[in-house]
């Protein structure tokens, strides 16, 4: 099958592959940029935990076709990090606890990064309301609604 | 037709690790040259924690700081033999295992360190934070980066230990059937309160307040951790989690976790956890094994908490609106 030339910026940086169509977006990430933070969970929509930011949308990137994605501009989990200094996210995870095998983390993180940006101040229930289509089967969630709820805190307090 | 309204409790004990032909876990420590310590296990970390828990062992034992102890866990092929990551054991054999091996590296860390100060080994001490001094005048010491060079480049010794540690099998008395399947127990009490919807059969969990006594919590960080996730998969065990509807039969049971699924974000029951520390006699400082056990009391306090809200007793898990509503149809008929 002949390979389609596909291009997008990913964290920050300017990508371009050749991908076959019909891949998955979760595939070109892992497979061809090598960024391996979204993860394969059950490749049909369910999980979440392959979830991505697409032109500031939260999506499943297992469920979107990597050559409808020229010309878009893709955050993962990876490129949160600036200079080595944690997201207050990922902060807020870590000292929550809210991570126990990981294999959830990068895909709550997305869901809540997409929350914050557009609900600065969430309640409880607006968190639930985000995390709702992420299956997580370590913590019992209660870690990492905490988590949210002290990373939207910290973004405040700076604004402030 | 209304929401009733119960309360539930429930207590247990649950053995750390298991008895079947004997329960063993080996660990393997050596120094690198520059004095960092790598354990060897078989042993694997699956997010409850075990390479952080020890290394804390390891180093607490040695006397370095814990960032100094690299954790291998290996694979089964290679590494020293493991029984397995099951059964609540981890910490509990593995970390045994570990103070042996560290003890026996530690001791040779101080011989290869009393040939370097002319001192005698057991004049030494270690201060944690990387050095060995001599007790009582502490000006005179080395560093441990300093005898692992001494030990791999001057003196040939290998700063390294073995650890082995075995709960033998218990055999059955043949008179009374007495038995010890275990040496070491943790134990917890749930209260649970409950809604039972008697027209829908609909249970929820509105709070589970749960007391976990698990000897000496190394991390209390990620023990709480453990209990929280622990006490809602409890719940999940007892309202939620089942192959059925109809198994054996498996045409319509859940075929991954995707459709076997257990409470989401928004079916948190409110959850308190409070830790009670008894130190136990065989454990690696005094720890128990605290994983499977958090998960055990919410099932039976949820039962109790349904009798208690509409006064049936359901003897089959998971406890779902179908049973409910079938042990309710009963009870009127009776
Ligand atoms: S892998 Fe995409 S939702 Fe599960
Ligand atoms: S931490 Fe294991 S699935 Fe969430």
């Amino acid at each position: 099958m002949a390979k389609v030339p596909i291009q997008f910026t990913l964290n920050g940086s300017e990508k371009a592959e050749f991908v076959e169509g019909g891949t998955t977006l979760l595939h070109a990430l892992r497979d061809k940029t090598g960024d391996t933070s979204p993860k394969g969970g059950c490749h049909q929509g369910t999980c979440g935990a392959c979830s991505v930011i697409i032109d500031g949308e939260l999506r499943l990137s297992c469920l979107t076709l990597a050559e409808t994605c020229s010309g878009t501009d893709i955050q993962t989990t990876s490129g949160l990090a600036e200079a080595g200094v944690l997201h207050p996210l990922q902060r807020a995870f870590l000292d929550a606890f809210a991570t126990q095998c990981g294999f959830c983390t990068p895909g709550m993180i997305m869901a809540a990064k997409v929350l914050l940006d557009h609900t600065p101040n969430p309640s409880r229930e607006d968190v639930v309301e985000a995390l709702s289509g992420n299956i997580c089967r370590c913590t019992g969630y209660e870690p990492i609604i905490q988590a949210v709820l002290t990373a939207a805190r910290a973004n405040s307090q700076n604004a402030a | 037709m209304a929401i009733r309204r119960g309360r539930g409790v429930a207590a247990i004990n649950y053995p750390t690790g298991m008895n079947l032909g004997g329960d063993p876990t080996q660990a393997l420590v050596h120094s690198t040259p520059t004095g960092n310590f790598m354990v060897t296990l078989s042993s694997v970390d699956l997010g409850q924690g075990l390479k952080q828990i020890m290394a804390q062992i390891c180093a607490e034992t040695i006397g370095v700081p814990t960032d100094r102890v690299i954790i291998d866990t290996a694979d089964t092929d290679t590494g020293p033999h493991c029984m397995g990551t099951f059964a609540s054991r981890g910490t509990h054999r593995a970390g045994n295992a570990v103070i042996q091996a560290a003890k026996e590296a530690r001791q040779v860390m101080l011989e290869v360190a009393a040939e370097e100060l002319e001192v005698n080994a057991s004049d030494l001490e270690t201060d944690g934070e990387g050095n060995i001094l001599v007790k009582g005048a502490p000006q005179k010491s080395i560093s441990i980066f300093d005898v692992a060079l001494s030990a791999h480049f001057k003196r040939g010794r290998s700063i390294s230990g073995r650890g082995m540690f075995l709960i033998p099998r218990s055999y059955p008395e043949k008179e009374t059937g007495a038995m010890k399947p275990s040496t070491c127990y943790a134990h917890a009490c749930t209260v649970a309160e409950v809604e039972v919807d008697n027209e829908t059969g609909e249970v929820t969990v509105l709070m589970v307040k749960n007391i976990f006594e698990i000897g000496r919590a190394l991390n209390p960080k990620m023990v709480e951790q453990q209990l929280v996730g622990g006490s809602w998969m409890g719940i999940s065990h007892a309202l939620y989690e089942t192959t059925e509807p109809y198994y054996p039969n498996r045409d319509h049971g859940g075929t991954d976790f995707n459709q076997y699924l257990m409470p989401g974000p928004g079916d948190l029951a409110q959850t308190e956890i409070i830790v009670l520390e008894r130190p136990s006699a065989d454990g690696p400082y005094g720890a128990k094994g605290p994983g499977e056990m958090c998960a055990n009391p919410q099932i039976p306090a949820v039962a109790n908490a349904v009798f208690d809200a509409i006064g049936v007793r359901i003897d089959t898990l998971p406890i779902t609106p179908e049973r409910i509503l079938r042990a309710l149809k009963a009870q009127a008929a009776n």
